[in-house]
């Protein structure tokens, strides 16, 4: 017999709730009084979760009339696979259709075409800030910071074994070569999203208020809950002093 | 919903759950095990239809909530850009719009249905009453749906509907101005009618299920009218029922298709697609088809009260339906002089509606007064009075009698192709006071992207692309549309880097800079296209008083009378192309010589199409202004058919996409329609 068991996850009504009915009447063919049908294949249990009506166990009101039940008869016995291909072909387009309708749903969340056009690379120009200033500038409503880092900040982000660190990076790794003063990061802590505040904290670099975590001079976490180094935005040099971010 | 279950689910998981819950054992009782009687015809899966509409419409509408904005200033924009830029925009909205219209074409055939066969009789009265309930629910959520994108009809819909409550007698102006939250319709009317919007589907909900448990007490009623006696009247509705309704729901979903695919705008107003504007009323203001009945009978009464208190009368008559017709026999089927009568009330509904649509002068008052009559004589004087002189014939002793005795379903075939053509006239008539009066109808164009294998013709699209810019420009925004677009799948088939170049030769307005002043930089390619007048006051300033239109919208904000029957055969051909035909006809209509008799204003031009033929704006295209690259003849004709084909897709610039997803949709309904049919069969083989 192959059961359709109950599950909770009861469906709404709804093109979904087609696909679970249907894959829930072949049971009822298998039911008490019908010709037991060859196997359909490995059918256990757990691979009719689909179906959210069982009906094991209960012999519907008019099975048991003759002729005008819903038992089928020997006729079917004659033919079963042609029957059994055309429910299991049924359910599988009305399953198909059933997720090819989620797909637009599901989509439309993601963001529109004029958020992704704003989202474009952004140029910002290097020339007004001062060694030991940064700024912050907004790419796709992330701040980014730009720091025109002073020697000592370089040194010091350079002097720390790098095996030491919670999330092991080279400060050359995190800046671009010949341009090693300006350290480009999104502003966001890696712990839970809230801005780091520049130039606090121990390591000469970025204090997140939140939840107290540290990052050096090059971004990277030192100290507090957050696990990962400030992020480096895609940029790139356009000359000496202009940069382009995205 | 139908008693105890003994429904005992074997997983001991489930188990518990049901000794603590009995959902499951509900559900089973409620949608598997249910005695279903067995002669129900296809006007019985309309109930399902229905539940699936809810269901559409709730998700939908939810979606939509996500991206729209309920302020009287960006309504309408944000409506036009989630149809523009959200991933599948165009999808979601077209089918919370004609899914609307889905909804209560569905609903009345349940009504009629229902009407028939008399299953408002006792025990039913309260699962009827439930269902006007429903259907008033319904009225005020469509009516509130269809003023959120802040367009004319909108607006003005929001207006007249509102001021129906004007009519009370002495708190007739407060409780108008309650509703308005102002002095007018705007936006704290907006903001208000967003939340019922968004409240009154879930409050049909919980109706619905009233509306299913009274029916799962009372059992359903049949096309027979007798009442299930025995097993043998009976079939559980899961499989039989659900295989059906599954039938039946997937051929209603292919009709709904042909909207949401190929006929987005057959049953919306071309007036909606110009923004709200409160200093001036569309020369013809229609409500949505399924109110255009009752507003025949509110406009045939000639006195306010009595015109308000008719309309909502007409549906509130319904009510009370299982008094007024005390008839025994409750089937028309056996029937004869009620059959008879009950067909010529669904034409007296039809022609109301037609009515609804056309101008309130001459005969029309006439004969909508004759058909309000009608409407009220069917419940108030026929249906009493059939129930006392009417001999019905003798109906059958059982269910399984009926089905035993059936004869064809050839008279079923042709009812729905009655009600097809029906209904289509019905919907279609709302057309017929759309556009304005014309002497002239512009000539129909031949589109290479009308039909259903419709595309641009990207040569055209690049054409009309450098006459606006060159010559419509200069008056005439284009607000909705940003430079990326131009590069986009669908459109005038641009390389990104040439969307680029476009834009960076537009100067864009940008700031405050860090100094806080505006600016102006090379557009980008996220830019839209910059207006011409900062502002409506300074378009109208240099245009003499008229205000150049932006043409973002204009080839769906623009139509004409199509006129019975072609608004029927329309529908079939898919015609939608009365936009980019006005269009085309208007630059194409000027003339430099009026015809004998006719005065032109001051500062007017004569155009052959134009309503009123005095147009503001002078020729604007004359041979050889603007020079073709690639050998297309520089003639006006030429310049006004590219051009509008640009604006036809500024219109919709997804147009190509929801014509090529209609296709593989209806390809797939059909073959899922056709499984289900098969399996249907099989499923009921035994059963008939």
């Amino acid at each position: 017999m192959h059961r359709c068991q109950p599950i909770a996850g009861l469906r709404s009504s709804g093109k979904g709730a087609n696909r679970t009915i249907l894959d829930c009447m072949f049971p009822l063919f298998g039911g008490d009084k019908a010709v037991v049908l060859p196997p359909r294949g490995p059918r256990a249990p757990a691979a009719s979760s689909g179906c959210a009506f069982g009906v094991s166990g209960a012999v519907p009101l008019a099975a048991d009339e003759k002729g005008l039940g819903i038992v089928t008869t020997a006729s079917s016995a004659d033919h079963p696979t042609r029957r059994d291909f055309l429910f299991v072909a049924t359910g599988a387009v009305a399953a198909v259709g059933a997720a090819a309708t989620v797909w637009p749903l599901v989509s439309q969340m993601n963001p529109d075409a004029s958020t992704i056009a704003a989202g474009a690379p952004i140029e910002v120009d290097l020339a007004p800030i001062a060694e030991g200033q940064d700024i912050k500038v907004f790419w796709r409503g992330k701040p980014i910071y730009i720091s025109h880092r002073t020697k000592k900040q370089i040194d010091e982000a350079r002097s720390v074994p790098v095996a030491s660190l919670p999330d092991p990076a080279t400060d050359q790794s995190r800046v671009k070569e010949g341009h090693d003063q300006w350290l480009v990061v999104i502003g966001i802590c890696t712990h839970l999203g809230c801005i780091p505040i520049a130039h606090e904290g121990n390591y000469d670099g970025f204090f997140c208020p939140c939840h107290g975590s540290q990052y050096d001079s090059s971004g990277r976490i030192r100290q507090g809950p957050a696990p990962a180094n400030l992020p480096v935005p895609p940029y790139t040099f356009v000359s000496d002093s202009k940069i382009q971010i995205g | 919903m139908s008693g105890p279950s003994d429904f005992q689910p074997t997983n001991p998981a489930l188990k518990w759950i049901e000794r603590r819950l009995p959902i499951l054992g509900l559900m089973h009782s409620s949608f598997v095990a249910y005695p279903t009687p067995r002669n129900l015809n296809y006007w019985w899966t309309f109930g399902a239809i229905l539940s699936m509409m809810l269901g559409v419409q709730i998700l939908t509408g939810v979606i939509l909530a996500m991206h729209y904005t309920p302020h009287a200033d960006l309504a309408f924009k944000s409506v036009e850009l989630l149809v523009r830029d959200v991933n599948y925009g165009w999808l979601l909205r077209n089918i919370h719009a004609s899914g609307a219209s889905m909804f209560f074409l569905a609903v009345y055939i349940h009504m009629f249905r229902g009407l028939y066969y008399g299953s408002y009789k006792e025990p039913r009265e309260v699962l009827w009453i439930l269902g006007v309930i429903i259907y008033l629910l319904m009225m005020a959520t469509g009516f509130m749906g269809y003023v959120l994108p802040w367009g004319q009809m909108s607006f003005w819909g929001a207006t007249v509907i509102t001021n129906l409550f004007s009519a009370v007698p002495y708190f007739g102006e407060s409780i108008v101005t309650l509703l308005w939250g102002g002095y007018s319709v705007g936006n704290p009317t907006l903001n208000r009618f967003f939340s019922l919007h968004y409240l009154l589907p879930f409050v049909i909900a919980g109706v619905v299920v009233l509306h299913i448990w009274a029916l799962h007490v009372a059992g359903q009623n049949n096309p027979a009218g007798v009442e299930a006696k025995t097993e043998k009247d009976t079939v559980p509705f899961t499989p039989y029922a659900t295989i059906k309704d599954a039938f039946g729901v997937s051929c209603f979903m292919l009709f709904f298709a042909w909207f949401i695919f190929y006929m987005p705008n057959y049953l919306g107003d071309a007036d909606n697609y110009i923004p709200a504007n409160p200093g001036v009323t569309p020369a013809h203001i229609v409500p949505e088809w399924y109110y255009l009945p009752f507003y025949a009978i509110l406009r045939s009464i000639p006195n306010k009260l009595a015109g308000v208190v008719g309309m909502f009368g007409a549906i509130v008559v319904l009510a009370f339906l299982p008094w007024l017709d005390n008839a025994k026999t409750r089937s028309s089927k056996y029937r004869p002089l009620a059959k008879q009568f009950f067909w010529i009330f669904v034409v007296v509904c039809v022609l109301l509606g037609y009515l609804g649509a056309q101008p309130p002068e001459g005969i029309y008052v006439i004969a909508g007064r004759i058909l309000t009559f009608c409407y009220f004589a069917y419940f108030l004087i026929l249906l009493p009075l059939l129930s006392r002189i009417e001999k019905p014939r003798p109906v059958p002793n059982s269910i399984a009698e009926d089905v035993l005795a059936k004869s064809g379903g050839k008279v079923v075939a042709s009812i729905a192709i009655a009600l097809v053509v029906a209904g289509s006239v019905f919907a279609g008539s709302v057309q017929n006071a759309r556009a304005e009066e014309h002497s002239d109808s512009p000539p129909a164009q031949k589109w290479s992207f009308a039909g259903p294998m419709g595309k641009f013709d990207r040569g055209s699209l690049q054409r009309g692309l450098k006459v606006y810019k060159e010559v419509c420009s200069a008056c005439h925004g284009l607000s909705y549309i940003a430079f990326r677009n131009l590069a986009e799948a669908g459109g005038p088939g641009y390389s990104v880097a040439q969307a680029a170049a476009f834009a960076a030769d537009y100067k864009v307005k940008d700031g405050p800079n860090d100094a806080g002043d505006m600016f102006e930089r090379p557009g980008r390619p996220a830019d839209y296209f910059p207006s011409p007048f900062p502002n409506e006051q300074a378009g109208r300033a240099a245009n003499g008083g008229a205000y150049p239109p932006d043409l973002s919208l204009i080839t769906k904000a623009r139509s004409y009378k199509r006129g019975f029957p072609m608004f029927i055969i329309d529908f079939f051909t898919q015609y939608q192309e009365q936009g980019p035909d006005y269009v085309a006809a208007v630059l194409n209509g000027f003339e430099d010589k009026p015809p004998a008799g006719f005065t032109l204003p001051e500062g007017a031009y004569y155009n052959k199409y134009f309503p009123g033929h005095a147009i503001k704006m002078p020729k604007p295209l004359s041979d050889g202004q603007v020079t073709y690259d690639d050998g297309s003849p520089a003639t006006v004709a030429q310049y006004a058919k590219d051009v509008t084909t640009f604006l036809m897709w500024a219109a919709e610039p997804h147009m190509e996409a929801r014509k090529r997803l209609g296709l593989q949709v209806f390809v797939f309904l059909i073959l899922l329609s056709g499984l289900l049919y098969f399996t249907k069969k099989k499923v009921w083989a035994n059963a008939h």
